[in-house]
């Protein structure tokens, strides 16, 4: 193959992806995002969602439509605009509104219970099933009781516990 | 045998938990601001839009500041009782007019009359974000050194006027 | 005239209870025959007033009767007329009156099918149902009466919430009511054998089937939910732990334990007390439901207008039912006997620590829910608790239990050998983890949670297709036989175990590999999400029987074929003056694409959210299956044997303990 056609092959394969890409562009436009920066806009997007808005007081500022849930977030997007971290945007908020915006709450001394209760209770959980398990097993090892004999037993057991 | 009473010893402490919470409201959320300064700013004000009105301006006294909008069915409620209350003045009332239209507002007022001194201008409800403002109407007392001593969420009623406001202006203006 | 038929047949309704609350109860104390003869007849009586009162009410709404104060403020006569009957359980007094109509059709059925347990249990099993019925039935009449006249009438219905006019409507709230009050006859039975002392395998084994039931109308009712959720409030979430939410899923995952220790209790007669802790706490946990949307104490979208006299009505109420069974169940549970023996290592032990797990999970749940009330009350301040929060927790609470569910149905009951289980799950373990890693990859996104979900979903199905492979595996007979041999009840184990499978699948995909757009579309733009492209043929205005409307129209198409057409609305309905968004979906077996209107913006173009949602469907659909699975061991032959043959609780109690 000479580079003549080898060109000649290269033009027509560019004319005929233009046209492709005219034959798109030629009927519609591109539907603009609503906000021009994605990595401003992933940052609203993902604080939007731990917020909780005022007024529709069951939805994420995300979800809400309410006029101060599009303020809130115009808010929150002027900041992360400026390069404020997370940490600094709900803050920022939570000087404002209270914790009471925060969906994911705080950890502090009043909600030590809520975060490690459900693992404190797994935990205790875990060992309460496991001594019982143990103190059965060794029950069953035992002499074999009848059913009468078991309920006096389980009885006094609980008796002395 | 103890063990067999713990679910019933659980269940009324939730039940002791539920009886309390029958009377608080859920939906309404405390202002982490009260004892606060109240958050500077300067906006034009309703009736003469060249002039600018500051929380600085009124250093030095107890003054009470009401959010309030035309389009806000709860004003109307409290409105005859701001009306009195600026009648007595016993406290200075201001407002300031949130996400309104100036002429709406000023119509408004012309309507049902005017109990401020001045309103101030927030169309576009920034000031009301650093007021931590959500449900129009809410007013706050503030004292003689600029800072937020009370918040109230909602229509100013009677009772509240007369119980908790009024006291508190009153202690306040002795400091 | 007909409201005060309805309101004079709950009245009747209420004396009928309060002689099926109190005669048959004291009867088997007494061993009275006659007393505890009244309970069948007086059940069916109660079924047939407050049957007669819901016609009445329906009929109110269906001639749009604006004298009545429930009909005047949740209906409207431009209002479609099965939203005008969905409307009767629209409010809070009508869904009182649902309430009670189920609790009577529940206590009916237990009265038509009971004939096989012993006089004196099933007289005690009914009174207590009436004692449950006395307590709603008092509330409508005193302090939630949907009888009550208008006084002038209105001239028009002030329409029911435009949030609730959706076909969802009309199906969800009754299958949910279902699931909850269904939960009242494993209560009723386990008050019942409290009370008689009978706490054996014959009470396990009657209670079952019920208890079964209860759930599977409960799954389906909160799959229902969680769809409508879904296509309703227009941003595509399916669950949103929204404290009425977890009201409803509460006493799921207690009954879902239910179940599974009512099988232990069953066949090896062991777990005795705590299954009757389970039967009294699920049903509780529908009442503590039934209090948190009714008295304000928390905030949700699903809450009804709240009234703190009946808040404090519900709470006297629950004080008497919860408090006085868990008082009952602490003075008679010390006597109840271990039954039979089993290792450490064992079935029993696997089922108690799933039990163990789920119990966990709805006391986090609880927990969770009512902190911000918690705190609020101790005045400690005021917080949220949101999906942040219940995501985070729920994870590692459940990862365990979907483990071990894999494991459980394999061991051998009384005592297995780890080692043996290993050898035997090494295969679907190997096949598993190599899945939840290469599938991400060829996906093209990988993270710990995608991973973890995965693994867990194949792990549910390796383990089981195990399962029934070594059942299956063997023998001369055809595989038919095979098949047929086994009881319905195991299948469906099978069934629901792998509806838990496609579940995980479904919410794992779906978090994972979402994704969505928000854009500004002129009248013939073009958007792309996810290999699909979007053409936007503008807005036209509709009107519908009581909205006005405004409905887009967006075209999709997938390497330029036709791939559907979707059509969200943003609608305006008109007598409450409220917006709604309307969805266009089109569902999908592995995605599905999602559409809502936004805002019309200054230059003609609008605003519109596009999502892409791979595999959501699974969600639903592996919730039916656990639904299909609860149904085929109802199917079971022996409990259809079980109605013909009279058992005597003597010979059960012997073959419990042996």
């Amino acid at each position: 193959m000479s580079t003549t056609r080898i060109k000649l092959a290269l033009m027509f394969g560019f004319i005929i992806v233009s046209c492709l890409m005219q034959s798109v562009s030629a009927w519609a436009e591109e539907a603009r995002p609503l906000q021009e920066n994605a990595a401003v806009e992933a940052q609203v997007q993902r604080l939007s969602e731990e917020l909780r808005c005022l007024v529709c007081q069951n939805q994420t500022l995300s979800d809400s439509n309410s006029g101060l849930a599009e303020d809130l977030r115009q808010e929150i997007r002027e900041m992360a605009a400026k390069g404020m971290s997370d940490k600094a945007i709900i803050d920022y908020l939570v000087v404002r509104y209270g914790d009471f915006v925060r969906y994911r709450p705080p950890l502090k001394s009043t909600t030590a219970l809520l975060w490690f209760g459900p693992f404190a209770m797994l935990l205790a959980g875990g060992v309460i099933l496991f001594v019982t398990l143990r103190r059965r097993e060794k029950m069953a090892t035992e002499a074999p009781l009848s059913a009468d004999e078991a309920r006096k037993v389980s009885e006094l057991l609980d008796k002395e516990s | 045998m103890k063990r067999f009473l713990v679910p019933l010893v659980l269940f009324f402490i939730v039940v002791g938990f539920l009886a309390v919470g029958l009377n608080l409201d859920p939906r309404e959320v405390p202002s982490p601001l009260v004892g606060k300064p109240a958050p500077m700013f300067s906006l034009p004000r309703l009736d003469d839009p060249e002039k600018v009105i500051s929380p600085k301006d009124m250093l030095g006294q107890v003054w009470l500041f009401n959010v309030w909008a035309s389009w806000c069915g709860a004003c109307k409620d409290e409105h005859p009782i701001l009306m009195a209350l600026s009648k007595s003045g016993v406290v200075p009332v201001y407002g300031m007019d949130y996400k309104d239209t100036r002429q709406e507002a000023l119509q408004w007022l012309e309507h049902g009359g005017n109990p401020y001194i001045a309103s101030a201008m927030d169309m576009d409800g920034r000031v009301g974000i650093d007021y931590g403002v959500y449900g129009v109407p809410e007013t706050y007392v503030i004292d003689k050194s600029g800072v937020i001593a009370y918040k109230q969420i909602g229509a100013i009623t009677e009772d509240v006027l007369r119980n908790k406001i009024l006291p508190l202006v009153k202690g306040l203006q002795t400091q | 005239m007909i409201p005060e038929i309805g309101h004079f047949a709950l009245i009747l309704a209420l004396l009928v209870a309060l002689v099926q609350g109190s005669f048959p109860i004291i009867g088997a104390a007494r061993g009275n025959a006659v007393w505890m003869g009244l309970a069948r007849p007086a059940a069916r009586a109660q079924f047939f007033l407050i049957v007669v009162a819901f016609v009445c009410l329906a009929y109110t709404f269906a001639i749009m009767d604006y004298s009545v104060t429930y009909v005047a403020t949740n209906s409207n006569s431009k209002l479609p007329l099965q939203y005008r009957i969905a409307a009767v359980w629209g409010g809070h007094e009508g869904s009182l009156l649902l309430w009670a109509l189920i609790l009577s059709i529940w206590t009916v059925a237990v009265s038509l099918f009971s004939k096989h347990l012993p006089d004196a249990m099933r007289a005690r099993i009914l009174g207590v149902m009436g004692l449950i019925s006395i307590g709603f039935l008092l509330f409508m009449l005193t302090v939630s009466n949907p009888f009550e006249r208008l006084i002038p009438a209105a001239v028009d219905g002030l329409d029911l919430n435009p949030l609730l006019q959706d076909p969802g409507m009309v199906f969800h709230p009754p299958m949910l009511y279902m699931g909850y009050v269904g939960f009242s006859v494993a209560f009723a039975f386990a008050i019942a054998a409290l009370l008689g002392g009978q706490l054996d395998a014959a009470w396990a084994r009657w209670s079952r089937p019920w208890t079964t039931m209860a759930w599977v109308f409960l799954t389906i009712g909160i799959m229902a939910g969680s769809n409508w959720a879904y296509y309703e409030l227009g941003w595509g979430g399916w669950w949103f732990w929204d404290a009425v939410e977890n009201a409803s899923f509460m006493p799921w995952l207690v009954g879902t334990a239910l179940i599974h220790s009512l099988a232990v209790t069953e066949k090896r007669g062991s777990f005795k007390a705590w299954t009757v802790l389970l039967a009294i706490c699920a049903f509780s946990l529908s009442l503590l439901g039934t209090f948190l949307v009714r008295s304000g104490v928390l905030t949700s979208v699903h809450a009804f207008a709240t009234d703190p006299k009946r808040g404090l009505y519900i709470l006297i109420f629950l004080v008497i039912v919860i408090g006085g069974s868990l008082a009952l169940f602490a003075w008679r549970a010390p006597t109840v006997g271990r039954g039979g023996k089993f290792s450490v290592i064992s079935r029993e032990s696997f089922l108690l620590s799933n039990n163990v797990l789920l119990a966990v999970a709805a006391i986090s749940v609880l927990l969770g829910t009512l902190y911000p009330l918690f705190l609020d009350a101790l005045g400690l301040g005021k917080i949220s608790v949101g999906p942040p929060y219940f995501d985070t927790v729920f994870a590692p609470l459940m990862t365990p239990a979907l483990f071990l569910m894999g494991i459980g149905p394999v061991a051998r009951w009384k005592n297995a050998s780890l080692p043996e289980l290993a050898l035997r799950l090494r295969w679907a373990f190997g096949v598993s983890v190599a899945t939840a890693i290469a599938l991400p990859l060829l996906l093209g996104h990988w993270t710990p949670m995608i991973g973890l979900g995965l693994f867990l979903a194949f792990w549910i199905v390796a383990t089981t297709v195990n399962m029934v492979y070594q059942r299956l595996r063997g023998r001369e007979q055809s595989l038919i036989t095979r098949i047929r041999a086994i009881p319905r009840s195991w299948w469906g184990m099978v069934v629901a175990h792998l509806g838990i499978a496609v579940f995980t699948l479904g919410v794992t995909i779906v978090k994972g590999y979402e994704s969505e757009i928000a854009v500004r579309m002129l009248p013939g733009d073009v958007a792309h999400l996810a290999g699909f492209d979007f053409t936007f043929d503008g807005v036209k205005e509709t009107q519908g029987p009581n909205y006005l409307a405004d409905r887009g129209q967006l075209r999709v198409t997938r390497n330029g074929a036709e791939y559907a057409v979707l059509t969200p609305e943003k609608r305006l309905y008109t007598v409450q003056n409220m917006p709604m968004t309307e969805a266009g979906i089109s569902p999908g077996i592995l995605q599905d694409i999602y559409a809502s209107l936004g805002e019309p913006l200054a230059d003609g173009a609008w605003s519109v959210r596009i999502y892409h949602k791979p595999m959501v469907e699974w969600v639903w659909g592996g919730c039916l299956l656990m639904g299909l699975g609860g149904i085929m061991a109802l199917s079971d032959r022996r409990y259809r044997m079980q109605n013909r043959r009279k058992v005597t609780a003597e010979k059960k109690e012997g073959e419990a303990i042996a």
